[in-house]
């Protein structure tokens, strides 16, 4: 009956038990990450001194002294290390975001395709995605930016002064609306007319529902904005913006909307690679809506369109939203490749301050949280629509 | 009561082939936007094929292509060691072929896929511009292929064993054929290149990949606290970043977090533990999946059985959650070999790598479409036999039928 506790039983006991070994297991795990982790800090304290590099946040605030080539927020070599990566974190931002957009309404366009009663179109969309998919997207880059772009006509004396969009080696100039003093006034009008419009449209729909009246909803939508849009022009009498035409001057392109060949390649190349798979996506989805459901729909005598947009598509997307937001996030990280074209992206300018500087371990962290920001704001809002679009039971 | 019911008579299947007639009304022309849909798809294809002909046959210049195919598919590996090239390709295909007739040892010995893909490649090895010793080389691994193919399907089981060993003393061969050393003239890491490097990198990848991923699914299931926690971060940090990233640490931190004493390892080295780092937190959630999809009594009742937790692992769950997997796992090594090209921004040339050092030579100067599109066509070639083999495997291992 007596505890042995330092017996010679106790100890097998202990030796035998499981939960005893999970204990030292983790013991030992947790110090051996230890001395990973302080003989590779050591290291790196050594090899950056003997570099004679710093290690610290401090040096974001001092001169950049390099040019980013491309931005849409304003920057000069003079701003900070700060400022530079805030440019290449906004552009990272600015070809996820057009390209996430494009990517799936491209992706839905082939996915649909691909479900086609239609056997040529259903064949064309096949080789489309078994053709991007199957390649890198490092090299549909390349082909975008040097086998399209390098190859397109250069600006010359054959080049006509002034013209509705230039599609050049130098990029493409569409023609774009820039505002005017009537700008303000017009959207300010316009908002409140569609306001007051989906108001109307509310109301008239719940008369229909309620009391059975032939509701019109068009009609009275259509005349608030409709007011608007008269009310608007009445008080300015002016065109709510102008025209920018791109021109030549010199040799150089002036006005329009100007898109870098840098930029379009790279947004070519993730919105055609991704797409491919976002396609994929949309044809398992669509397809792992019930049979029952299309004949359903079409014994209800539902159109085609109404049948795809009301009882399809809010049923297949509960299967398509969550591989499509990986989609999404693969998109965000396939960016990173502007570096192989030149755009500016967060990866891009981080290498050139780690070039400028030696910053290894700041950069790496800096490249960390960028990623990890622009992967939280996609799932975030990804996990939105989601929840958006679940069954809600009563 | 008697219910009188009409005996049933054996009618022949209704047939359900079309005429091309009545096949093309109902698929190409069956509604009013269809046939416009058709026109437009048939005009579109029209057009570009036309183009893309008359590019190809008056304006391209091949030359770039046919007068470097060595540079693409062996890189800089020293022209009077390429027999060790074709050793290995040799000892692959042989070993492949022996596989592959193991594994379809049930089916017919000649179907018609067969046999227009062996007559494809034995045309387009009579085509392609290549020395006539090359020439007869390729043919005789084709001839090794089948007659492999062959042996694999009369090889009786107890050879499975060896074949595995076989498999796994192939790779210390390739390594000492293609690195030299121990009576063979050393060819330097930096030699390797072109679509050698693409395909050993990926080969090495996954190798290494496989079984750090599977030990990162099991620690992220694990019910041990801190191995959970490790597993997760790491896999959820790899994911987060950017491939391009993870070679950062790999090619340009990695040297820095080792002894100085050490200096600098070989570049491919630091490039590819960043691939296998990467790779590994992917296939690990491959992985996770399948794990998952064992069900809980599997582990109880192996747990009543009273083995211990390494053969639970080892002899129930593994072999149940791999099997479920391996489709995901090509596809897995599918997206690895196109993320290969990456590792040419960090200056290792593979097949991208030297199509872009080829287009830097002078005499080549803007042949850019013919060089992307073959390198492009090589490794749409890979990619595309790499899924469709994945899908005849799912279907094989009947994945979706348990």
């Amino acid at each position: 009956m007596a505890i042995q506790v330092f017996g010679f039983k106790n100890a097998l006991g202990l030796l035998r038990d499981v939960r005893f070994w999970r204990i030292v297991g983790q013991l030992f795990f947790v110090l051996f990450l230890v001395w990973l982790g302080t003989t590779l800090w050591h290291n790196l304290t050594l090899n950056l001194q003997k570099a004679g590099i710093q290690i610290g946040l401090n040096f974001i605030q001092s001169q950049a002294s390099f040019d980013i080539g491309e931005r849409i927020i304003t920057y000069s070599p003079t701003d900070s290390f700060g400022r530079a990566l805030f440019v290449g974190f906004v552009n990272t931002l600015r070809v996820t975001g057009i390209g996430m957009v494009l990517a799936t309404l491209l992706g839905l366009v082939i996915g649909l395709a691909r479900l086609s009663d239609n056997w040529l179109i259903e064949q064309l969309a096949k080789l489309y995605v078994e053709v991007f998919r199957n390649t890198p997207l490092l090299l549909q880059l390349f082909f975008w930016y040097f086998a399209g772009f390098a190859k397109l006509p250069s600006i010359d004396s054959n080049t006509p002064p002034s013209s509705l969009f230039y599609l050049t080696n130098r990029g493409l100039a569409l023609t774009w609306v820039s505002a005017t003093a009537a700008t303000g006034i017009w959207i300010g009008l316009l908002t409140l007319a569609t306001l007051i419009a989906i108001g109307l449209w509310q109301w008239r729909r719940w008369l229909r529902i309620e009391r059975g009246v032939a509701s019109r909803t068009w009609l009275w939508a259509g005349g608030a904005i409709g007011l608007g849009i008269i009310l608007a022009f009445a008080i300015t009498r002016a065109s709510p913006f102008e025209w920018n035409v791109p021109r030549l001057n010199a040799t150089e392109l002036e006005g329009g909307l100007q898109i870098s060949p840098e930029f379009t390649s790279l947004l070519l190349g993730v919105t055609f690679f991704i797409a491919s798979f976002i396609a994929e996506i949309v044809r398992a989805g669509i397809q792992s809506v019930p049979k029952g459901q299309w004949e359903a729909a079409k014994s209800l005598g539902l159109k085609p369109g109404v049948m795809l947009s009301k009882v399809i598509l809010p049923q297949a997307l509960r299967v398509i939203i969550p591989p499509l937001t990986s989609q999404y996030l693969n998109l965000a990280k396939g960016t990173s490749l502007a570096i192989a074209i030149g755009y500016p992206d967060i990866y891009f300018v981080a290498n050139t301050i780690f070039n400028q500087t030696g910053r290894v371990v700041e950069v790496m962290l800096i490249l960390m949280a960028s990623y990890l920001g622009v992967n939280l704001i996609i799932s975030l809002i990804m996990n939105l629509v989601n929840y958006s679009f679940q069954i809600k039971e009563r | 009561m008697s219910l009188d019911l009409a005996p049933i008579t054996d009618s022949p299947p209704v047939s359900t082939s079309l005429t091309p007639w009545n096949w093309a009304r109902k698929r190409l022309f069956n509604t009013w936007y269809n046939i416009i849909l058709t026109i437009a798809a048939l005009l579109a294809i029209g057009l570009g094929l036309k183009g893309f002909l008359v590019w190809a046959t008056t304006q391209a210049q091949w030359a770039v292509v046919s007068n470097n195919l060595k540079l693409f598919v062996a890189g800089r590996f020293p022209d009077p060691l390429l027999w060790r090239l074709w050793i290995i390709l040799g000892v692959i295909i042989g070993l492949s072929g022996l596989t592959w007739g193991k594994l379809q040892a049930k089916e017919r010995l000649w179907t018609r896929d067969r046999l227009l893909i062996a007559a494809g490649i034995a045309v387009a090895i009579g085509l392609i511009p290549i020395s006539f010793a090359s020439r007869l080389i390729s043919g005789g691994l084709l001839l090794l292929l089948l007659v492999a193919f062959w042996l694999g399907r009369l090889l009786p089981s107890r050879f499975n064993r060896w074949l595995a060993v076989a498999w796994a003393l192939s790779f210390p061969l390739v390594f000492w054929l293609l690195r030299g050393g121990f009576g063979l003239q050393e060819v330097q890491t930096t030699d390797w290149s072109g679509l050698l490097l693409t395909l050993l990198g990926a080969v090495i990848g996954i190798a290494f990949a496989f079984p750090l991923g599977v030990l990162l699914a099991l620690g992220r299931q694990s019910t041990l606290p801190i191995v959970r926690l490790f597993s997760t971060l790491f896999i959820e940090v790899m994911r987060g970043l950017p491939l391009i990233g993870v070679l950062f640490i790999g090619l340009v931190m990695l040297p820095l977090l080792l002894p100085p004493e050490w200096g600098q390892p070989d570049q491919l080295l630091r490039g590819l533990v960043g691939l296998i780092l990467f790779s590994a937190a992917y296939i690990a959630e491959v992985v996770r999946g399948g794990l998952q999809s064992v069900p809980r009594g599997q582990l109880e009742a192996a747990r009543a059985l009273g083995l211990n937790p390494l053969l639970v692992i080892g002899l129930i769950l593994l072999p149940q959650a791999l099997r479920t997997v391996i489709p995901a796992l090509v596809g897995e090594f599918v997206s690895l070999f196109k993320e290969t090209t990456l590792l040419s921004v960090f200056g290792l040339i593979e097949l991208l790598g030297i199509s872009a050092s080829i287009l830097a030579n002078p005499d080549y100067v803007g042949r850019y479409v013919e060089v992307y599109l073959f390198a492009g066509g090589l490794y749409w070639i890979f990619c595309y036999v790499m899924s469709i083999a994945s899908q005849r495997l799912e279907n094989s291992l009947g994945v979706d039928q348990r």
